[in-house]
């Protein structure tokens, strides 16, 4: 220890060697520079998440924000009363991600078993290149709960509406059908798309580890349901016009048919049917035929159904009065080089005769008083020619040629309803001016909640009331359709059987139709009846359709609960008693 | 000082706790109202699956051909039928 002796202690830091001499300005300019980066930190911060926060903002809510699309429904649709005839239920469809979806031979039967499909076929589908397959669609919500509990890889599903009918092949021209995705194709369904279609909301919601929505941020988009479609048809009267028709066409083995029931004070269409039809809850094998709404979509040439607006016009134009004689001898009349017959010569006749015994000769001696002008002007004016503008798909608007291309034999011809076209429901709706007092109403697919509606006039009351007397007897024996009488109501209407025209000529084929109104004392329906080549060895239209058209208006008329005008009694050749009826 | 600044600190745990339970309190409602909705929407749907079946059962060729095969109804004849008259009394 003597070496120390003497010598200062010193320790290590304080070394002199090791005294520095700073300038005082660098610690100052480096606690500055700190502090400086500092600022810059807290300034690059406070633009980030207060200035221009919508970054940050964003990546944050990726992270637990999610978008959900709340599904809107088709609106309903429903008859006069309320009964639904088309609905929309929530299914799922599975859909797979092939390139993900690797499953092994137990799955795949597992859920195969599941969708009803064979296991190969299911391989098969899964076995492409394309990155999204719908595996099956619209299944039932419990099938697909199922298939989500086998928690299968790249295999998902997603909800979608399936469309019902209850009334099925029933209502099916008229309500129509929609595709798979929920898009309108025919009848109502593609008429009325854009009201029953419904808007999709969506909201943002916050979810937690375990899915569930615990906030919702943001604004909520809700959805708009479609609207429910009240339609003008009476579900009832729809079965009798069906029912009645279906059988009638099996009877007469005919090729098709149509009929439609009108209200007369409101214009509503109570009841449209064809056939054949098709069941719009199972598509699989549809012909065009099947699909085919006959009723507004057809034309065919009316026959004698036109004769009454012909005579209509005679009265309106006073050119005939109601007794005038009209000398239908021999029974033809030879107009050009062209000669028209009547089915049965007649010889004499009053113009009330002429309907009521359908002589064409009478018919087209009546127009020949008339000019071509005010013929088409009237035709046109019930309706021919023109669109019914219904909103249906593929309504057809008739053939009407202009007046001034008119010869003198197609003038005749056109007064008993050849060489001029129409569509049923164009006929149907003509005869409201008959049954109300010469005014036309437009037609309501919808209910319309006036008990009365004001038309446009077309013929005066005076000339409506003579007509619907003359149509009256034209079902009374003596007439041409005794058949269409019914027991308690007076009934008005006329028959029609045309030749077919085929190829430009016309053929042994023929179009049977009956139009017709009741109580005659206060019309309340039209009841319209088209068979298309009734091939039972009867083609008259008071023997094919004329039946037809009693039991619809008649039953019909019970069912509206309309009070009988006349006595239960038909006016007709006796006929053996009936035998009592066993209780 | 002291004191001061622990009651306010007691004041902030309160209030922290407040915050918590009522957050905790608002999610369990707002889960019970998304269950009910749910609910509602279900009921919705069962709803329409309910009128299609009503519909279905109550379709007329179902009561038609019921009310023929099952039960032997028919439409009775025209003689059979009476008319009745607002006045009183019927007519043949």
């Amino acid at each position: 220890m003597r070496r120390f002796k003497g010598t200062v202690a010193h320790k290590f830091a304080e070394s002199p060697l090791l005294q520095l001499s700073l300038p005082p300005w660098r610690s100052r300019l480096l606690a500055l520079l700190l502090l400086a980066s500092f600022v810059v930190l807290i300034g690059r911060a406070f633009y980030l998440q207060i200035v221009n926060n919508d970054f940050l903002q964003e990546k944050g809510e990726s992270r637990y924000r999610r978008d959900i699309e709340i599904s809107a429904s088709r609106g309903r649709i429903a008859d006069r009363h309320g009964d639904v005839l088309a609905i929309s239920t929530p299914m799922k469809s599975i859909w797979a991600i092939p390139p993900a979806a690797t499953l092994t031979p137990e799955q795949n039967r597992q859920l195969a078993a599941l969708l009803e499909t064979d296991g190969k076929q299911l391989a098969r589908k899964l076995d492409t290149d394309k990155t999204f397959v719908f595996l099956r669609r619209q299944i039932p919500p419990e099938v697909a709960d199922q298939v989500a509990a086998l928690k299968l890889p790249g295999i998902g599903q997603n909800k979608e509406y399936r469309r019902f009918y209850p009334t099925g092949e029933m209502t099916a021209h008229m309500v129509g059908f929609t595709g798979v995705d929920d898009t309108g194709l025919e009848g109502v369904e593609l008429a009325f798309h854009g009201q029953l279609l419904g808007q999709p909301g969506s909201r943002s919601v916050i979810k937690d580890r375990r899915g569930q929505i615990v906030e919702d941020v943001g604004s909520i988009k809700s959805p708009q349901d479609g609207q429910d479609i009240r339609l003008a048809l009476d579900s009832k009267i729809q079965f009798l016009a069906y029912s009645h028709l279906k059988q009638a066409i099996a009877e007469q083995n005919a090729k098709a048919g149509g009929i439609v029931v009108l209200d007369v004070r409101t214009g509503e269409i109570l009841a449209l049917a064809n056939w054949p039809t098709y069941n719009p809850n199972n598509r699989e094998k549809l012909s065009g035929s099947q699909l085919r709404n006959r009723a507004v979509t057809d034309t065919f040439e009316p026959g004698s159904t036109l004769k009454p607006f012909t005579i209509a016009l005679g009265l309106e134009a006073n050119k005939v009065r109601f007794d005038s004689i009209i000398n239908c001898a021999p029974g033809r009349l030879t107009i050009g080089n062209a000669t028209i017959a009547d089915a049965h010569p007649h010889g004499a006749l009053t113009v009330a005769q002429v309907i009521q015994k359908s002589s064409n000769v009478g018919a087209a001696k009546i127009s020949a008083m008339l000019p071509a002008q005010r013929m088409w002007e009237m035709f046109d004016n019930v309706g021919f020619g023109q669109l019914p503008r219904l909103g249906f798909p593929g309504e057809v608007s008739g053939r009407l040629r202009p007046w001034k291309n008119w010869r003198p034999i197609e003038q005749a011809t056109m007064s008993y309803g050849h060489g001029i076209s129409v569509s049923l429901i164009q006929l149907a709706r003509a005869y409201t001016v008959f049954a109300r007092d010469g005014d036309l109403v437009p037609l309501s697919l919808t209910r319309v909640d006036a008990s009365f509606l004001q038309g446009g006039r077309v013929f005066s009351p005076q000339t409506a009331r003579e007509v619907r007397a003359m149509l009256e007897m034209a079902v009374l024996p003596g007439g041409t359709a005794p058949k269409a009488q019914i027991p308690g109501y007076r009934v008005a209407g006329k028959t029609g059987t045309a030749h077919k025209l085929q190829g430009g000529r016309y053929a042994n084929k023929y179009v049977s139709s009956f139009v017709g109104f009741a109580p005659a004392s206060e019309p309340r329906l039209i009841v319209a009846v088209m068979i298309d080549e009734p091939g039972a060895g009867k083609h008259y239209g008071g023997e094919v359709a004329a039946p037809v058209f009693a039991s619809v208006m008649g039953s019909s008329l019970r069912t509206l609960g309309i009070a009988p005008d006349a006595p239960l009694v038909v006016a007709q050749a006796p006929k053996p008693p009936a035998p009592k009826a066993k209780l | 000082m002291v004191r001061f600044n622990v009651l306010l600190l007691m004041v902030l745990v309160v209030c922290g706790l407040g915050v918590v339970t009522s957050q905790h309190k608002a999610r369990k409602v707002f889960q019970a109202l998304e269950m009910e909705q749910e609910r509602a929407r279900q009921l919705e749907v069962e709803f329409g699956q309910l009128q299609l079946e009503l519909s279905t059962w109550g379709a007329a060729p179902r009561i038609e051909k019921i009310a023929r095969e099952k039960l032997r109804m028919r439409t009775p004849d025209s003689d059979r039928g009476l008319a009745a008259v607002a006045g009183g009394g019927s007519q043949r």
